[in-house]
């Protein structure tokens, strides 16, 4: 049960000159939240056609989505998701679970996942499970982990992150390690690139910030 | 959908089903023993060659007789899994006593197996069901196709080539738990020796009288003291073997 | 009979003059008339009670049940025709069901409501539809708040949340005595007692079909899952609420010689 290598399909999916986030996207949970992070560059083909994006959606207050694979089909997933988490969050007369999140997404990639080309990653914070992080890669498996790297600069950095993450970070260490390995990425992957973008949510709230190389 | 007016169905592109896994887990083994079925695999989550996840569960229990483990596609497992719990509600709801058995559980992934074959659009994976029942064991395997069978030894995937010659050859209807577990870790070892695709954290599961057990991932010891070591060449005039 | 709602009781899209809808009053009334059905949310759980008429003494005990399972966390009980709350529990389970599957949570109990709530009023206000004959007790568990909560949906498409409630025949009885008690404390094994003894209460003997006991819960010793109270549990409750009943009457008894 050996499958293709995936770069046999996920070229075979995007388009000519489709807009791709060619990517480096990250998420690490740490006992009160989590911190998100994600380079800027989007291509077409070779070309930069973005070279400040934000890749990291918010889904809700303090639910985000870090989006990797076609530009099209992950803002159409992230809005989708955004707008039933708020009638949701409306209906339950609460702020929803990432769990909640993380579920409609993998809905929406699982039966679709003929038609998507999206791999994306939804953390955030809520008051029952504190900060967590699910990864959702191409055929919409959805799994619950520590942490999760994601898009095409990630493969650079497997051995980096594995090294480098210790269970039970603070905030400061997850910041570091986050910028860290987007940056080895970024430097590695011509289809990352730009800026990191890090997004550090917890019961306090939200707060962005971007580092420049 | 056709690609102009008047086109005919045959130059209509086609519409593309599950054509290929994507997140997958490799071989399940599963054996019956003295005391019921016990059911192995490794914890990894493979994506193409990236070893993706190394903590995924893949065999769960399902009511209090069943076990389902899976090789191929994680996210049809998942979604399966998912059916199986509503399966269990609905039955549940019934609040008459019955729950079904693995034998009940066995038919039903059969038919959705064989059903979504039939839509080519396959769940893509080859499941171990184990359980114990009314005093009776029971193993079966059902694929992406729907083609189901029942055995005292069962291995999916790479498990089929490398791990059933063992199995069978040591297999006994009279094993007992220590002696089914080192069998099994035995095959999981060789498994992981030799799949690509294969890890040396497993998991381990049984089911039983007493109902059904699925362990926390735990390593096995692995021997990588060869001859070779001491002479790579393995006493050959060359310029080193392979 | 044509008299009774002067033409505005055909169907119950129209209104009366003086704003009444009565198919469904109708409805309502088919309630009135079923076994009493009572809901208790104490400080340990919810406890829901039915006194199922025994129509025929060939009928097995457990057949034509009164409450149902919809979901680990959740459960109902009805009064009314069993026909008509089928359909309800059916639905209370479809939605359990698909919420699970699309937020993979539980669904709260305010929100499982307020979707039976929708559906049974949608039968009330179509020409072609009949409304229910059937109201429905809904014991569900909030994960997320901790808390168990007790509802109860009529025939009109209103649910309201209680701490007691009472349906069918004896409700009224029923009522008064749930209000006599101290639901901030009485526990769900106290409520078991106390619902068998207002269903034995109000339960005419030589006029009424006899019966059988049939109680649900979800509390903290069943892990707040709905369940099926244990039968020497509810054959405990029984024979108390006899008792107490006999002792009641040998009080009364003892006055009367007292005044005479």
């Amino acid at each position: 049960m050996d499958p293709t290598p995936p770069d046999a399909y996920a070229g075979a999916q995007l388009r000519d000159g489709e807009v791709s986030t060619g990517t480096t996207i990250m998420a690490v949970s740490y006992a009160g939240g989590v911190v998100m992070g994600a380079d800027s560059r989007v291509s077409t083909g070779t070309y930069i056609a973005n070279r400040v994006s934000d890749k990291v959606s918010a889904l809700h207050d303090k639910i985000f989505m870090c989006r990797s694979g076609s530009a099209a089909d992950t803002q159409a997933v992230s809005d989708y998701v955004r707008h039933y988490l708020a009638s949701h969050a409306i209906e339950v007369g609460a702020p929803p679970l990432v769990k909640t999140a993380a579920s409609l997404a993998k809905r929406i990639c699982y039966t679709n996942k003929e038609q998507l080309l999206a791999g994306v990653i939804v953390a955030g914070y809520d008051e029952v499970d504190g900060g967590s992080v699910y990864v959702i890669p191409l055929g919409g498996t959805c799994l619950k982990a520590p942490f999760a790297i994601g898009g095409s600069g990630s493969t650079y950095i497997y051995g980096h992150v594995d090294h480098e993450f210790k269970p039970g970070m603070s905030l400061a260490e997850c910041k570091a390690f986050v910028a860290e390995a987007i940056k080895r990425a970024m430097a590695r992957d011509g289809s990352s690139g730009g800026i990191v973008r890090l997004v550090c949510i917890n019961a306090e709230g939200v707060e962005r910030e971007y580092l420049t190389v | 959908m056709l690609l102009y007016p008047g086109a005919t169905a045959a130059e209509a592109p086609a519409r593309q089903h599950t054509s290929r896994p994507i997140v997958t887990g490799t071989s399940v083994l599963g054996i019956k023993y003295k005391d019921g079925v016990m059911l192995a695999a490794d914890t990894l989550a493979s994506y193409g060659s990236l070893a993706m996840f190394k903590d995924v569960t893949r065999i769960a229990r399902t009511g209090s007789y069943t076990l389902v483990g899976a090789s191929g596609e994680l996210s049809d497992y998942h979604a399966l899994l998912d059916k199986l719990k509503g399966l269990a509600q609905a039955n549940a709801n019934c609040d008459d006593g019955f729950e079904h058995g693995p034998a009940e559980i066995y038919s039903y992934l059969r038919a959705v197996l064989y059903q979504r074959r039939n839509k080519f659009d396959p769940l893509w994976n080859s499941l171990v069901v184990g359980g114990f029942k009314d005093g009776a064991p029971f193993l079966g395997s059902v694929d992406l196709r729907g083609t189901a069978y029942e055995d005292d030894v069962i291995a999916t995937g790479y498990g089929s080539h490398l791990a059933l010659p063992i199995m069978r050859a040591k297999w006994t209807p009279d094993l007992d738990e220590g002696e089914a577990r080192a069998l099994l870790e035995d095959c999981l070892r060789v498994l992981f020796y030799r799949d690509c695709r294969a890890l040396d954290t497993v998991v381990l599961s049984k089911a039983t009288a007493t109902g059904t057990l699925v362990s926390d991932p735990y390593k096995l010891e692995t021997d990588w003291t060869s001859a070779s070591f001491v002479a790579p060449k393995a006493g050959g005039d060359g310029d080193g073997g392979w | 009979m044509a008299s009774t709602g002067a033409g505005y009781d055909l169907s119950p899209t129209t209104f009366s003059p003086d704003g009444r809808i009565f198919q469904v009053e109708y409805a309502t009334k088919a309630v009135e008339n079923s076994g009493t059905v009572v809901g208790i949310r104490c400080a340990d759980g919810v406890v829901l009670g039915v006194e199922k008429v025994m129509l025929s003494k060939m009928l097995l005990p457990s057949s034509n049940r009164r409450v149902a399972a919809v979901a680990p966390h959740a459960g109902v009980a009805q009064a009314g025709s069993t026909a008509d709350g089928r359909q309800v529990v059916a639905r209370a389970r479809d939605e359990c069901d698909s919420y699970d599957d699309t937020y993979g949570i539980e669904i709260p109990p305010s929100v499982l409501a307020q979707r039976l709530a929708e559906y049974v009023h949608y039968f009330t206000i179509h020409g072609a539809l009949r409304p229910f004959g059937a109201s429905t007790m809904i014991a569900a568990y909030d994960a997320r708040k901790k808390t168990h909560e007790l509802y109860v949906l009529e025939p009109t498409g209103v649910c309201l949340r209680y701490f007691g409630a009472a349906l069918g025949k004896g409700r009224q009885s029923a009522k008064s005595e749930i209000e006599k008690l101290d639901l901030t404390k009485l526990t769900c094994r106290e409520a078991l007692k106390e619902i068998a003894k207002m269903i034995h209460t109000t339960h005419d003997d030589a006029k009424d079909k006899p019966f059988i006991l049939e109680f649900a819960w979800l509390c903290e010793e069943t892990e707040w899952k709905y369940g099926l109270v244990p039968q020497d549990l509810i054959d405990e409750a029984d024979a108390w609420a006899k008792k107490e009943l006999e002792s009641d009457d040998e009080d009364d008894d003892g006055d009367e010689e007292m005044a005479s």
